[in-house]
């Protein structure tokens, strides 16, 4: 049966493949007793059997696809699973205690996993609790004749159904039979949605049910442009949308003849197109795009990739990457936003009751001035390959701001002792504290530049989570109170001289973009996938018909929806 | 039975990796070949119970084997601590 869900469009394009259900089975168990211990531990055994031979087979197709380092920990679960302290343990404990497997597999791997743990000092070894956990679960589905998802032995091409994506989860993702995602939950904002954005696959979120909606290779259509799942289409439908995926393609391909050509309004007015990226290996999006400058590189993905603290040398290794990658053209380098929903497994913060008003970004570093040190140093040093701009996150006051800046003088000069070459860079901050976009006069005659980071912008002024779906509908760009605070922003920055842009989403956004041109904003950061669009649609708009709108936009209009409408009428009436 | 002392230089002790390999050389030998850490002894061939035993950086362990080949087995361990930089 055909059945339409209709979600949020996370990312352009369109697919129709099998699902494949990225979703665990219910694996909880009662404890029983047994009588017959040796067939107990005859269906362990099997269990184990089993287990191991579908390890070795996802190890297999993972060193294929994935190749041999990400395949390891798959060596790592056949030990455990192979390990007599292991598996011997819960044999005697179900030779001992008369219970079930289940009980049995239970109770051991806890008290391993609480082991792990508990070797606080040793984060390596209570990342291996993981493993445990892991491979537990694996037996007790096989105890169960449950089937686990196995991600990373897809062999052909699927849409991928979970009820949200988590980072580990994509890792497992071979990127070459993934062609596209829906989730049950999430915004435009969330992880799998800026992962499908820089993968370049169409994604639909927040469809609250596609998980129990859709079964194991039903086919699936992905429409990333009106954010609909279509589950069991007919021949028809599947015609349909693989037309308006060509025509999709089509247009792509026109917006790509824009790769190598300014910026610029009908007019003649040059502004600047940028591409947020989250590390090295996103250039290749930045290039095949034309993006003009990294608006915004998150180097807290640098922190979260990896084991341990990135050293000093492995950060300026990344950032001279990025910085030699743009030849000359400015980067914008946003020192870490950790905090908030981005965590660290080896470093241990205290829970907050509200994370994303607690102690994230420039709060954590300036409580953490050694980490941040190793950052600043890694670069300055790389300031030397090109153009760099420093950015903080968060920055709500001006003594956040002087203490950041205090700090990187220190580094600089230390540096400078040590003989080490720093280049020309300049220093600005993130305007995302409704506090600071306020006081943005003020802010503006200490730094060298402005960028308004709109996702958390929006969640602070209108108070309402960006992860919350429940909530989902206060989140409202276009409120001419977040637009007052925009221009009072952009006003304040060229009063005093300096430039601003903005690396949200919204600066990529088709109704916002104008509303932005009409305020002077100088830059426009966004996902690589969206500066042809844009630039396409600047060369389509006069700024002297733009005149105005501005002003009606935060003075006349009082809700989001009359700012919608009024961009789209003046996009009908002007946009050549 | 063989035994040999080995004083952990590695800066995060017995861990993963070179628990692998200690694992995977012990596992070679028909031999029962133990490691013994602050009074507690473990079956060496078990990954779980030479990760479970925490050995960190200075820590003084002893291995012991008891069979045929007990003598190239505590030679091919050593061999792999001294090769993995985990002990002198």
């Amino acid at each position: 049966m055909t059945k339409t869900l209709n979600g949020i469009a996370a990312s352009d394009g369109i697919a129709v493949a099998p699902a494949y259900l990225l979703v665990e089975p219910d694996l909880s168990f009662s404890k029983t007793t047994i009588s017959d211990v040796d067939a107990e531990v005859a269906r362990f055994q099997k269990a184990v059997k089993d287990s191991t031979e579908e390890v070795e087979a996802i190890r297999d197709t993972a060193k294929k696809t994935l190749g041999e380092e990400e395949s390891q920990v798959f060596d790592a679960h056949l030990m455990i699973l192979n390990d007599p302290e292991f598996t011997g343990a819960i044999e005697n404990e179900i030779k001992n205690s008369k219970i079930n497997g289940e009980a049995a597999l239970d109770a051991t791997a806890q008290n391993f996993i609480a082991i792990f743990e508990g070797m606080t000092d040793n984060p390596y070894m209570q990342e291996r609790a993981a493993d445990v956990r892991d491979v537990s679960k694996r037996i007790m589905a096989h105890l169960q004749n449950k089937e686990l998802p196995n991600p990373s032995t897809i062999d052909h091409e699927v849409i991928v159904v979970a009820h949200d994506l988590t980072p580990s989860d994509t890792a497992q993702l071979n990127k070459k039979f993934v062609k596209g995602f829906i989730t049950d939950i999430g915004g435009r904002t969330a992880h799998s949605a800026i992962m499908a954005r820089s993968l370049e696959l169409p994604a639909v979120v927040g469809t609250e049910t596609i998980t129990s909606d859709v079964k194991n290779g039903q086919t699936l259509v992905v429409d990333g442009l009106n954010g609909d799942a279509v589950i069991d289409p007919t021949d028809a439908q599947v015609a349909d949308y693989q037309a308006k995926s060509e025509a999709f393609l089509k247009q792509k391909a026109e917006w790509q003849k824009l790769k190598d050509q300014p910026s610029v309004t009908a007019d003649g007015k040059k502004f600047l197109i940028a591409a947020n990226i989250g590390t090295p290996n996103d250039m290749e999006g930045v290039k095949a795009n034309g993006a003009e400058a990294v608006g915004l590189y998150r180097t807290e993905f640098l922190y979260m990739d990896s084991k341990d603290f990135p050293s000093e040398d492995d950060q300026f290794e990344a950032y001279k990457a990025v910085i030699e990658g743009m030849d000359g053209k400015p980067v914008v380098i946003r020192t870490m936003d950790i905090g908030g929903d981005k965590h660290l497994d080896y470093w241990d913060l205290p829970d907050e009751m509200n994370p994303f008003l607690g102690v994230r970004a420039i709060r954590l570093s300036l409580k953490n001035k050694e980490i941040f040190r190793t950052q600043l140093r890694a670069l300055l040093r790389a300031s030397a390959y090109g153009k760099l701009c420093i950015m903080f996150p968060m920055i709500g006051t001006l003594d956040e701001l002087h203490q950041a800046k205090a700090l990187l003088k220190e580094v600089h000069d230390e540096l400078t002792k040590e003989g080490v070459k720093i280049g020309d860079y300049q220093v600005g901050m993130m305007i995302e504290v409704p506090a600071a976009a306020i006081l943005a006069d003020q802010f503006a005659k200490e730094v060298d530049f402005f960028s308004i980071g709109t996702n958390d912008l929006i969640q602070y002024t209108m108070a309402a989570d960006r992860g919350n779906d429940n909530v989902s509908y206060l989140y409202q760009p276009y409120n001419p109170s977040v637009l007052r605070l925009i221009k009072h922003t952009i006003d304040s920055a060229h009063k005093a001289g300096i430039w601003v842009g903005m690396c949200g989403e919204a600066a990529g956004d088709s109704t916002m973009f104008p509303i932005l041109l009409s305020m002077g904003l100088d830059e426009y950061s966004m996902s690589a996938t969206s500066i042809l669009r844009i630039r396409s649609e600047m060369k389509k708009i006069n700024t002297k018909d733009l005149e105005g709108l501005a002003d009606k936009a935060i003075n006349e209009s009082t809700t989001n929806e009359d700012n919608e409408k009024l961009v789209a009428d003046f996009m009908a009436k002007y946009s050549k | 039975m063989e035994s040999r002392e080995f004083h952990i230089i590695a800066e995060t002790g017995i861990h993963a990796r070179p628990a692998t390999l200690l694992v995977q050389a012990a596992s070679k030998f028909g031999s029962d070949v133990n490691l013994e850490y602050n009074g507690k002894s473990v079956n060496l061939k078990s990954i779980m119970g030479v990760m479970s035993l925490g050995v960190g950086q200075g820590a003084d362990v002893t291995i012991t084997a008891n069979g045929d080949d007990e003598k190239d087995a505590i030679a091919a361990i050593a061999d792999t601590m001294t090769k993995e930089g985990l002990a002198e």
